[in-house]
């Protein structure tokens, strides 16, 4: 591993990150305002439903809700990091330099990072701010299942280059459509008990479901709910290994049929 | 003297189409060898395959007597390019683009590294300039440069002068065969300019439809096709594909 590889992928997206207003507002622009969203409702939610002392409805959807975004931006960051290469038509440029395959996913995952770290920073104290939501106060057991959906949001990352390497720049909305196919699976807002049985038993397979349950467990019961990080994190492992595979896949393909110039053409 | 770069019968086909077929050639330290032929020759296939951007169906390429294929990121390390397919990211400035390349060759002093090219490439006044607001000629230097950030043993010029005027077509020339005299490395250049081809190269490989129908030097090719000029060469070439070498 050659860090100089990866300082050059972290320090081109820091550049144009910094620099772009656009860019500025997905990060922080996109989340004040659904926070406001999430808040309203949930505002609205608290005054209708029957006051029951196990659910702090603001607590819950607040925090599934910035937990998602975390996911979604970690996977986002992931994914236009490469297409920013694509878009700017300096990926042939890129996979001619000596840099990994490996070099270059840790330089697109550090971004993730850092650009979720930045958004929890900020919209956290906004989350207090407006509607006195202590975050901090659901501890330190929800680290893991912080860790887990940053993960998962790299392993989504890596499918998503996979198919733009395969189908060409068209294939860029996935980078945004994909996280969304996901969420209503993943019982982010809502238990898994409302689903039905048979689909209790096929998202069984989403780490983001075990996350999410998890976490939702956490909050309530102010427990370590064991069983849900369990499958969270060995789910996620495979799905790690599974997308790298896909990519390497993807990646060979490309370099049999051609497909890494067309990603400068189309 | 040493082989920098060895091609053996490397062959591309996608399905039906053969786009390199079985060529081989050598290049040695030193040595500025230019690869012609009309547009669906196989030269940028050639070169896509030696930046391992494109895997070959058959044959072999060895840098430094190592093969591509299993030595892939060394190798790389060693060699560059520039190509009219890849442009540098637009929205950096020159000094960044060429940092980032300096990091992402490897090169410690990645902040100096980018400040010698710029000065050497005539790119100082640029330096904080979005590179997508430069010229094309400009932009043209600027991939020159880069090409240059790791000092690379061998170096794949894909019409590194196309679209400059015929003055800074000169001017960036003569920089290149000065980098490349110094650091003793070996070049690969194609070109649609003939006099260009003509001043820089030690030896022409003539492709046709894929395969190689000549290798050897500009005086020898003259005199084997009975023409004073390479442009007339490469027009009865592209016009009429030839079997075999006369």
């Amino acid at each position: 591993m050659n860090f100089l590889h990866v300082l050059g992928i972290v320090y081109r997206n820091v550049v144009i990150i910094r620099r772009s207003v656009p860019k500025l507002f997905s990060l922080f622009g996109f989340i004040t305002v659904e926070l406001f969203l999430w808040g309203f409702i949930t505002l609205w939610v608290e005054t209708v439903a029957p006051a029951d002392g196990n659910y702090e409805f603001m607590l819950l959807i607040l925090s599934a809700f910035i937990f998602w975004s975390m996911f979604d931006l970690s996977q986002r960051s992931f994914g236009i990091s490469f297409l920013e290469e694509v878009w700017s038509r300096n990926i042939i440029n890129l996979f001619a330099s000596p840099i990994k395959l490996s070099e270059l996913m840790l330089g697109f995952a550090l971004i993730g990072v850092a650009q979720a770290l930045l958004a929890f920073c900020y919209v956290t104290p906004l989350a207090f701010l407006l509607y006195t939501l202590k975050i901090w106060d659901l501890g330190l057991y929800i680290i893991p299942f912080f860790i887990n959906i940053l993960v998962f949001g790299w392993v989504l990352g890596l499918v998503t280059i996979g198919l733009v390497v395969r189908f060409g720049p068209s294939a860029d909305i996935l980078a945004f459509f994909i996280p969304f196919l996901l969420l209503p699976f993943s019982a982010v807002y809502y238990p898994i008990s409302v689903f039905p049985p048979l689909l209790q038993k096929l998202t069984f397979v989403l780490p983001t479901r075990h996350m999410f349950e998890g976490m939702r467990i956490a909050i309530t019961e102010g427990l370590i709910p064991l069983h849900n990080l369990f499958w969270a994190s060995n789910l996620n492992l495979i799905c790690v290994l599974l997308g790298f595979l896909f990519l390497y896949w993807m990646l060979r393909l490309a370099r049999t049929k051609g497909y890494l110039s067309r990603l400068v053409q189309d | 003297m040493t082989t920098v770069l060895s091609v053996k019968n490397l062959t591309k086909q996608y399905n039906n189409l053969t786009a390199v077929n079985r060529i081989s050639f050598e290049i040695q330290e030193g040595e500025i060898v230019s690869l012609l032929g009309p547009n669906g020759a196989g030269k940028t296939t050639t070169i896509q395959m030696l930046l391992a951007l494109v895997s070959p169906t058959s044959g072999d390429i060895e840098i430094f007597g190592k093969k591509l294929e299993k030595h892939r990121e060394e190798l790389l390390s060693m060699m560059n390019f520039t190509g009219p397919y890849s442009l540098l990211p637009y929205n950096l400035t020159p000094k960044e683009g060429l940092t980032v390349f300096a990091l992402l060759y490897g090169i410690r002093e990645y902040k100096e590294r980018a400040n010698l090219l710029l000065d050497e490439f005539g790119l100082a006044d640029l330096a904080t300039k979005k590179i997508g607001q430069l010229s094309s000629g400009e932009h043209m230097r600027l991939g020159v440069a880069k090409a240059f950030v790791n000092n690379p043993k061998l170096l794949l010029l894909d019409e590194p002068t196309a679209s400059l005027d015929p003055a800074v077509a000169q001017e960036l020339r003569a920089k290149i065969l000065k980098r490349v005299q110094e650091s003793s490395g070996a070049v690969l250049w194609t070109s649609h300019n003939m006099r260009e081809i003509e001043k820089v190269s030690d030896r022409i490989i003539f492709l046709s439809r894929g395969q190689i129908i000549a290798d050897a030097t500009p005086q020898i090719l003259k005199k084997r096709f009975g023409q004073e000029d390479l442009e007339e060469i490469f027009i009865t070439i592209a016009k009429k594909p030839i079997s075999k070498s006369p």
